[in-house]
């Protein structure tokens, strides 16, 4: 059996299932709305497990799944060296967000991460302690932050309400997910110019540490033309 | 990689060494409180360490390495000078998938003294090469303190010096910097149009000010800007003389002529160049081939920032191992750690798994 982890819920689930649907597959859950469990039609060899969006990046690591849809951010947040965990086998053109480093609108010295890398220097001389961001994304904001020489920071984690921290004092900046800019602009928040983390979009990905033997690989072989995808080498 | 056990047996066999070198003995919790790592090294450590949650007290790390527990005992409690050895595991997430371990043994000496820091350099150096001796090792030497006098003698306005200063290591921000105040790389346009509107008297429009950066602290920055756009570009000389120096990698009896050489434009490097001579002098005396010996001057650069002074690393053939043994100076951390004491120190840490991995590879 060729295993398809899908999120569980919500318009992620839905424009899956279109995706899917657009190209013969018709995906569905089993039973009422509340069951987990998914139904697929119109293929043969394929089981669909419907999941939180967040933990298929893991499942996909442990090889419990053979593909997966999530979101791009989630996957190179969650594992480390994505790349060599999972391969990507195509964009599916929703689901955009952009991972984004924000800071107040009234630091008006502040424009890009040049900017708050010497805030940051500054910062920590006047506070005693680093410039604190708050995040759920920590590995993607770490290596970028890492990547273009900012220092004196320190993450903190936030797993929601991101935008509010900086009010509640409990950071200075975040990096958080936005699509329009809407909530940052609201809670009087400005992107720095140059500090688009990650343009994050649903992706069908494989994973490279599933079975393939017992039919799973043919599976995915016989539908790779139908969802007009070139199955790597795994 | 050899078993633990082999790494134990090969850490005893250095203990006894250091012990030797006249090194006490000292222990280190393995449970360490994560706010003083973390505040030290930032979030490359972070990324770096396995941080627990103790319900009583708070944020905890498996040791990383044993030179923070180590000064902090010595500056609460040692007399002066100490020499300290120890060995026992520490613990780096991987965050790439390969062979190296996140538990490894780590065998290390720490000299605290006062006296001729030159001779403290090459005593810690002069016993590691010995140890390692039999496994033909590739050693490195560099010496931060030599970058860093360069830098604070550049002609131009403090801040400048300061923020090369704080990213000496990071090569690639501190070429961008460089080329910034050197005026070879472009103002960003947020920061021009910022400049404009400061310099026409208008304060750009902006929301409410949110969090604990304060309108002072945003004021003392745009005052740093203005200051900044106003100077004069640092000169090309200077930022290639600069370069020369960072570049430079040669044995070290070259090097140091070539670094005497610099420093006939760039004299506030000559104290950190005759500290390098009594460094070499001193590595002479002690045995240690000093006409074979590497020199780069970018050594180091990209460790952790602790190191202030000499530093030094022994690597295998193998680029994909990583180093044998590393060391230096750090005498800031002293100060850091020290609550308004400080003492010069010194040491350098060996990987006893990778030694008997090396003694036990077929030659």
């Amino acid at each position: 059996m060729l295993k398809l982890g899908l999120p569980s819920k919500g318009r992620l689930m839905e424009q899956c299932f279109d995706w899917f649907g657009a190209r013969g597959i018709t995906l569905g859950r089993a039973g009422s709305d509340r069951e987990y469990a998914g139904r697929v039609e119109g293929a043969e060899g394929l089981e669909l497990v419907l999941l939180s969006a967040g933990e298929i990046p893991r499942e996909m690591a442990a090889g419990r799944i053979h593909m997966g849809v999530t979101g791009s951010d989630l996957v190179r947040d969650k594992l480390a060296d994505w790349d060599r965990q999972v391969a990507e086998l195509a964009p599916l053109g929703f689901g955009h967000a952009d991972l984004v480093i924000a800071v107040p609108a009234g630091w008006i010295d502040v424009d890009t991460l040049d900017d708050l890398d010497a805030a940051a220097a500054a910062f920590r001389r006047a506070h005693g302690h680093r410039l604190r961001i708050a995040t759920k994304y920590h590995r993607l904001v770490r290596d970028f932050l890492t990547e273009h020489g900012v220092a004196d920071y320190q993450l903190v984690d936030s797993q929601g309400a991101t935008e509010g921290t900086v009010k509640n004092l409990t950071a200075e900046a975040i990096a958080d997910i936005t699509s329009t800019g809407e909530t940052l602009r609201a809670n009087h928040l400005k992107i720095l110019a140059d500090g688009l983390v990650h343009q994050s979009q649903a992706v069908l990905y494989a994973a490279r540490g599933a079975d393939w033997g017992q039919g799973a690989g043919t599976a995915l072989a016989t539908l790779a033309p139908r969802l007009g995808i070139t199955v790597p080498a795994l | 990689m050899a078993p633990k056990a082999a790494a134990l047996a090969e850490a005893e066999r250095l203990m006894e060494a250091f012990r030797r070198a006249g090194a006490l003995p000292v222990e280190a919790d393995i449970l360490q409180p994560a706010e003083v790592l973390l505040d030290l090294y930032g979030e490359d450590i972070r990324a770096r360490t396995y941080v627990t949650a103790d319900p009583l007290r708070g944020e905890m790390m498996l040791r990383p390495d044993f030179t923070v527990p180590v000064v902090q005992q010595h500056m609460t409690e040692g007399a002066e000078p100490a020499r300290y050895c120890y060995a026992g595991e520490v613990f780096r997430k991987q965050e790439h998938l390969s062979d190296r371990r996140s538990e490894y043994v780590q065998v290390g000496y720490e000299v605290f003294t006062r006296d001729d820091p030159a001779d403290a350099d090459a005593e810690v150096f002069s016993l590691f090469n010995a140890v390692l001796g039999d496994l033909h090792l590739r050693a490195a030497t560099g010496d931060i303190a030599i970058l860093m006098a360069a830098v604070r003698a550049l002609n131009t306005l403090p801040s400048r010096k300061a923020a090369l200063l704080r990213h000496i290591w990071r090569p690639r921000r501190f070429t961008q910097l460089l080329a910034r105040f050197g005026g070879t790389a472009p103002v960003p346009p947020t920061r021009a149009t910022l400049l404009e509107a400061l310099a026409a008297g208008r304060t750009p429009e902006a929301g409410p000010l949110l969090g604990l950066r304060s309108r002072a602290e945003i004021d003392a920055r745009l005052a740093a800007l203005r200051e900044d756009a106003a100077a004069p570009p640092i000169s090309a000389e200077e930022v290639a003389r600069l370069q020369d120096l960072l570049d430079l990698t040669a044995r070290s009896p070259a090097a140091l002529a070539q670094l005497r050489e610099l420093s006939r434009e760039m004299p506030a490097i000559l104290p950190a160049v005759d500290r390098m001579e009594a460094r070499l002098n001193a590595l002479a005396r002690r045995g240690v081939d000093v006409e074979a010996l590497d020199f780069e001057a970018s050594h180091g650069r990209t460790t952790l920032e602790y190191y202030d002074g000499f530093v030094f690393s022994f690597h295998a053939a193998d680029p994909a191992l990583p180093p044998v043994a590393s060391g230096g100076r750090y005498d800031a951390l002293t100060a850091v750690l020290g609550a308004g004491r400080s003492i010069p120190a010194v040491g350098g840490v060996i990987r006893p798994g990778l030694v008997a991995d090396l003694r036990g590879a077929p030659c």
